[in-house]
């Protein structure tokens, strides 16, 4: 059975709270998938980036639920070369920043084996804490 | 690209007595220790261009990776930090360049100019961190932000080429760029499509840079620590297409870009039947390599996929006596 | 002076609310007033008759007609005039129905006492009203024609059946443009030399036509009616009068050349025609590539040599040819935009990469079984190359390139089914005529259509394969395949000459880059410079069949002026007091048309070009600048009068309103019966720019309470840059009122649209108030205000 969309206020309240996090007109995004051909980590991912761009046009909260912006490198690819001039790194980085301030981490760094921790540059874990904790 | 503010001394390219000038430069947190290599061969081929890369006093972590939310300006107080350093390290007389502060890698490169466009682009955003550091001095937006590589290219090919000693003759070398260092468009030290500055300065040291389309994709950079398969499978992909398009090594600028495509040969090798290791280095080394400096400064023996055998067996590894 | 004044009942709808007899009266007091009458219906054949009786009989020399609004009987009053001898500019209206007696029907005594301000206004003008001569402009039967592609010569060729003299000037040897490269067209996939060839071979052949190839406009000087052209005709080295295009030469020329018109997939000779069915059909040599003309002396000359008809000579001479015409059409074209700056696609790197003008070539060569290029394998088109694309800085569509590449593709499947072909698009437009169901043929002939921006191609270096990577954003898929051949769509970008022809004839730009149309709905082929017109992809992207309709309306817009066989002028444009003149030139610049210039130290105004909107006139320091029916005099006597005897009651409300719009809105306001306060006086200007901040000022110290200035908002008025310089003035009376201790608030301005009735009442209303509320300015200060004016000091704060 297709999934459905059910529209209410809610979507706008979270779309326009994207908009404001990002700062990048979200609604001006026309579905080209430039980005999605253009980003390295798309393997793992569960939405493309421009789906994840179409869910946050929609103003689906779901979008929360996905793997897609917890596994953005920050590479600024698609930001290069969205031919609306659009930054998605920003958007990522806005819905990751919903989560994160609930106090919600993606990341635990004692879960991390403790010769990866010996062995990984500090600049990978200030960078990942930096991006995926509150 | 943007032109930076040219010294008012050109160096004069052969080292040794002649005037020195003196830059301020950040080295950040892994250059101290996983990339020594990095530090150790860029400080000394600065030294044979007569550049004196003078370290920031009281740096702090430079605040990778910049922060891309609208409102947040806690982020940006450590690298702002860095800047007022700077400001103090220019008034102090300690360095020859009122201006410019350079970087090595390229991630600190990218934070700290990014937070600084924000705050020169923003009164009311420079005020309130102003404000909050209240123990330190004002920042007045007066630091521009430079990578090492951009010194490099004001300084010319001639003159890199002069302190060659060691030509790298019939060293395939394919240059990898990352993305810190080209993305984006107004940060970026070239044109992320297209860039050129590491090939042009692989000609000046008599190496042969080959073009493969892989060297601007990311490595995967800090997902290192979540997503070790994609960045294995990033890596693969990226060393492939070096080496089948005739690479003898990889160049980089960026620790964790190094990190990446360097320490996780062995695993590719496991998963990936007909993988070739390949060494990767830092380009500083390979300019340290050309104007022979000690091993000491050239520190191969950091790199991870040793690439002294490959190098010897080019006739490259020589001394200055 | 005798002035003659008519006040009209207009059937009751004035007399019903104000005392026309009152009017009459009134307006008879006035010395100069000989005759005063009120009537039933003034506008209708007897109320004609009592004015023109009333003009033999007592001599007038000025008439005013207190009835409806100027723009509604205006010019019926006009030609009354004119047949009873006298000059029709002698004539004012008093508008007292519309703004009158229409929007003021609760307040009759106020009505009456108004409309005998008004009339006494009306009155105040005439006496300085001036007899304005028609002024003509001869204009003959001559077009100039820039670019010789399908638009310059289907404009052409409408105009010389039509009988019109032409001039085509092509800057390439032959006229053609990229219609003569492409293979076959859309929907239809009739052959485009086909169908181009005949309509070339039409140009020469037109008696009317001269056909003036290998040429350039360098310059043009004048206006409608007399434009000056200087063409420069280039050096061909080839005499066309004798050279038959054997070929002879081109065989034994040794200098090798990419060949343009193959898009660089073979070469030519130095000494070439451009192609096959080239117009004029002959050899041209190409002076930057030929031995002989690079290096001099008697280097090479080998085509001279066997050339068996002696038609080339190495003397050949640029020449320049002054041609005078009277109207122009630009029909310059378009360049495809160069696929190598969007360097993710590879072109010029990489083997297997071609635009799409390339295949287009590519085909017509297969189809005749001499292929310059294989075509094999699995092919791809990308969409949208250097259109819609902000990082390339070309954000619009161009509108063909979907249409072509359904066609291409379709074209290459069916030639062969056996190759695979993709079509990688953003959308997939087909919006025009037959379009979408020949793009449904291209889905039906298996053409796979994939809704995805190609990010990226990536050349294997051994295959020369081009690696496509894209999202299939409908399945939500990541593509990336090998493709043995990449087609690049590109885009539409304004032809190179676009900018110097531009400048010459003073074009304006839209956002896009292409050239300007007059208005986007209802002149779509005029420009702002009266007399030239646009046709063809000059003007944005299109296909052919919209280029040939622009083509003919082009000629169209040119056959009305010219068949006029003289252009009359509005007599409404600026004039210099040449004695008050000292050539400062801050007019010059404040011309939004340029149509000022100083020379021997005084400004000269273009009547040809003035349009008549009074912006320069604020920018005079030493107002020598004036505007005719609209003087300065005239509207401080006007202002004078409306404000009433002695400053009046000190709260008159002046409102400026402009002729296209707030004038307009002000009658329509009357006409739906809406009411505001009756202590306003509008006042008919050309454009809300005319009200000179000195003039605001003089109406204060005068005692005027308040002033609204009603201007055409900025996107919809026939000035360019006039809201601009209103804008500015208000601010300039603004700060003069501030520093006079007056309140500023008194002075607004409002850009409007006709429609808004209810606002337009609502800030007069506001405004009265705010006027009443403040009360009138007291007396010291107006004369403070005086004196400030008479000594220039507030004024001249620029």
């Amino acid at each position: 059975m297709a999934d459905k969309i059910v529209i209410s206020s809610e979507n706008e309240t979270f779309l326009a709270k994207i908009i404001e996090l990002s700062g990048e007109a979200v609604t001006v995004c026309d579905q080209c998938g430039t980005c999605s051909g253009s980003c390295p980590m798309i393997a793992e991912m569960d939405l493309t980036p421009s789906q994840m761009m179409r869910m946050v046009q929609l103003g689906q909260r779901e979008t929360l639920d996905s793997k897609t912006m917890w596994l953005c490198a920050s590479c600024f690819a698609c930001t290069v070369r969205c031919p609306r001039g659009l930054d998605l790194s920003k958007v990522a980085e806005a819905l990751r920043q919903v989560t994160l301030r609930k106090a919600i981490d993606h990341i635990d760094i004692r879960a991390i084996p403790a010769d990866e921790l010996a062995e990984l540059p500090q600049i990978a874990l200030v960078g990942a804490l930096r991006k995926l904790t509150g | 690209m943007t032109p930076e503010k040219r010294d008012s001394k050109k160096p004069s390219g052969r080292g040794g007595p002649a005037a020195k000038t003196r830059l301020p430069y950040y080295p950040g947190c892994t250059l101290k220790t996983t990339a020594q290599n990095l530090e150790s061969s860029a400080l000394a081929a600065a030294e044979a261009l007569g550049i004196e890369l003078v370290e920031l006093p009281r740096w702090n972590c430079c605040g990778v990776v910049y922060s891309l939310a609208e409102d947040d300006l806690m982020h940006h107080v450590a690298p702002v930090r860095n800047l007022v350093r700077a400001q103090e390290m220019s008034a102090s007389g300690a360095v020859d360049d009122n201006a410019r502060l350079v970087t090595l890698c390229s991630m600190c490169f990218n934070t700290l100019k990014r937070a600084n466009a924000r705050v020169r682009e923003n009164a009311d955003d420079l005020e309130t961190i102003n404000d909050f550091m209240y123990l330190e001095d004002d920042y007045a937006g007066s630091v521009d932000v430079v990578h090492f590589l951009e010194i490099l290219r004001d300084l010319g090919s001639e003159a890199v080429g002069e302190a060659v000693k060691v030509p790298l003759e019939g060293l395939k070398v394919a240059p990898y760029y990352g993305c810190t260092m080209l993305r984006p468009k107004e940060v970026g030290i070239d044109d992320p499509e297209d860039p050129t500055v590491q090939e042009d300065l692989l000609r000046a040291l008599g190496a042969e840079p080959v073009d493969n389309p892989y060297k601007k994709v990311c490595c995967g950079s800090y997902q290192v620590v979540q997503s070790r398969d994609v960045v294995i499978d990033l890596a693969h992909d990226i060393l492939g297409h070096a080496r089948a398009a005739g690479a003898d090594v990889i160049t980089t600028c960026c620790p964790l870009c190094a990190f990446n495509l360097d320490s996780r040969q062995n695993e590719i090798a496991e998963t990936r039947p007909g993988f070739e290791p390949i060494p990767v280095l830092y380009i500083t080394q390979l300019m340290a390599l050309a104007f022979a400096l000690s091993a000491e400064r050239c520190r191969f023996d950091l790199n991870r996929t040793d690439p002294r055998p490959l190098l010897s067996g080019k006739g490259l590894m020589r001394e200055e006596p | 002076m005798r002035v003659g004044v008519y006040v009209c009942h207009c059937g009751g709808n004035i007399s019903e609310v104000v005392d026309v007899k009152k009017v009459a009266e009134a307006a008879g007091a006035h010395a100069d007033v000989v005759i005063s009458r009120d009537y039933e219906h003034m506008c209708s054949d007897l109320g004609q008759k009592l004015i023109a009786d009333d003009i033999a009989e007592h001599k007038l020399d000025r008439v005013v007609v207190a009835a409806c609004s100027p723009q509604f009987q205006g010019g019926t009053f006009m030609r009354v005039l004119e047949t009873s001898g006298l000059n029709p500019h002698v004539l004012e209206m008093a508008n007292i129905r519309e703004h009158c007696s229409w929007c003021h029907g609760d307040s009759p005594a106020e009505a009456t006492g108004k409309a005998v301000s008004l009339t006494n206004m009306a009155i105040a003008r005439v006496r300085l009203d001036e007899a304005l001569e028609k002024r003509t402009m001869p204009i003959g039967h001559r077009t100039l024609v820039v670019g010789g592609g399908i638009a310059g010569i289907q404009t052409a060729l409408d105009l010389g059946d039509s009988g019109f003299q032409v001039h085509l000037v092509e800057r390439s040897p032959s006229i053609g443009g990229k219609m003569a490269q492409l293979s076959r067209t859309f929907p239809t996939e009739d052959c485009s030399a086909c169908i181009l060839s005949p309509k070339m071979a039409d140009v020469p052949a037109n008696p009317n036509i001269e056909l003036l190839t290998y040429s350039e406009v360098e310059s043009v000087e004048g206006h409608l009616g007399g434009f000056e052209v200087t063409v420069v005709r280039k050096a061909r080295y080839v005499d066309p009068d004798k050279c038959v295009a054997c070929g002879l030469c081109e065989e034994k020329c040794p200098v090798s050349v990419p060949n343009e018109y193959e898009e660089g997939l073979t070469s030519r000779k130095a000494i070439y025609v451009p192609f096959g069915f080239a117009v004029p059909n002959k050899n041209v040599i190409d002076e930057s590539v030929c031995l002989r003309l690079t290096k001099g002396g008697t280097v090479c000359g080998l085509c001279q040599k066997v050339c068996p008809h002696d038609a080339i000579s190495f003397d050949d001479k640029p020449r320049t040819e002054r041609i005078t015409v009277d109207t122009i059409v630009v029909a310059t074209g378009y360049d495809t935009f160069d696929a190598a700056k969007k360097t993710v696609y590879g072109y010029g790197r990489y083997e297997n990469v071609v635009t799409a003008m390339q295949m287009e070539r590519m085909i017509v060569h297969a189809a005749e079984g001499s292929p310059i290029r294989p075509i094999k394998g699995r092919i791809g088109f990308i969409q949208c190359v250097g259109s819609r694309d902000e990082q390339v800085g070309n954000e619009y569509c161009s509108r063909v390139c979907c249409m072509y590449a359904s066609k291409l593709s379709q074209l290459l499947k069916r030639s062969d089914p056996k190759r695979d072909v993709y079509v990688f698009y953003t959308d997939l437009r087909a919006f025009g005529k037959g379009f979408e169901e020949y793009y449904k043929r291209g889905q039906e002939a298996g053409v796979k259509f994939v809704r995805g921006r190609v990010a990226e191609l990536l050349e294997d270096p051994v295959t020369k394969k081009v690696t496509v990577k894209v999202e299939d954003t409908l399945s939500r898929q990541i593509i990336e395949s090998e493709f043995d051949l990449v087609v690049l769509s590109v885009g539409m970008e304004p032809n190179a000459g676009t900018e110097s022809i531009a400048g010459m004839l003073r074009l304006t730009k839209s956002p896009d880059g292409f050239l300007q149309e007059a208005h986007p709905k209802f002149k779509p082929v005029d420009t702002l410079t009266e007399g030239v017109f646009l046709a063809g992809t000059v003007q944005g992207p299109k296909d052919i069949p919209d280029t040939v309709s622009q083509a003919s309306a082009a000629a169209a817009r040119a056959i009305r002026l010219m068949n006029q066989g003289e252009h009359v002028l509005s007599p409404v444009v600026a004039f210099v007091h040449e004695s008050a003149c000292d050539g400062c030139g801050e007019c010059v610049a404040a011309c939004p048309v340029e149509a000022i210039s100083v020379t021997s130290g005084v400004a000269r105004i273009s009547e040809a070009e003035c349009t008549g909107c009074g912006a320069c006139i604020s920018s005079c320091p030493t107002d020598a600048l004036d505007l005719r029916a609209y003087t300065n005099d005239q509207l401080l006597a006007e202002v004078r009068e409306a404000v009433g005897e002695g400053g009046g009651r000190g709260t008159a409300v002046l409102v400026f309103a402009d002729d296209m719009t707030g004038y307009r809105l002000a009658d329509n306001v009357g006409t739906a019966r809406l009411t505001y306060d009756t202590d306003s006086r509008i006042i008919r200007v050309p454009s809300g720019s005319r009200v000179t901040p000195k003039l605001m000022l003089e109406a204060f110290a005068a005692g005027a309470g308040g002033i609204l200035i009603a201007e055409s908002e900025e996107k919809s008025s026939p000035y360019a840059g006039s809201a601009k310089v209103m804008r500015k003035n208000v601010a300039v009376a603004r700060q003069a009122l501030e520093d006079r201790g007056i309140e500023p608030e008194r002075v607004r301005s409002i850009e409007f649209v006709t429609v808004m009735l209810a606002k337009f009442a609502a800030e007069v209303n506001g405004l009265a108030a705010l006027v009443r509320k403040l009360g009138p300015i007291p007396e010291d200060k107006r004369n403070y205000l005086s004196k400030g004016i008479g000594e220039r000091r507030l004024v001249d704060s620029r």
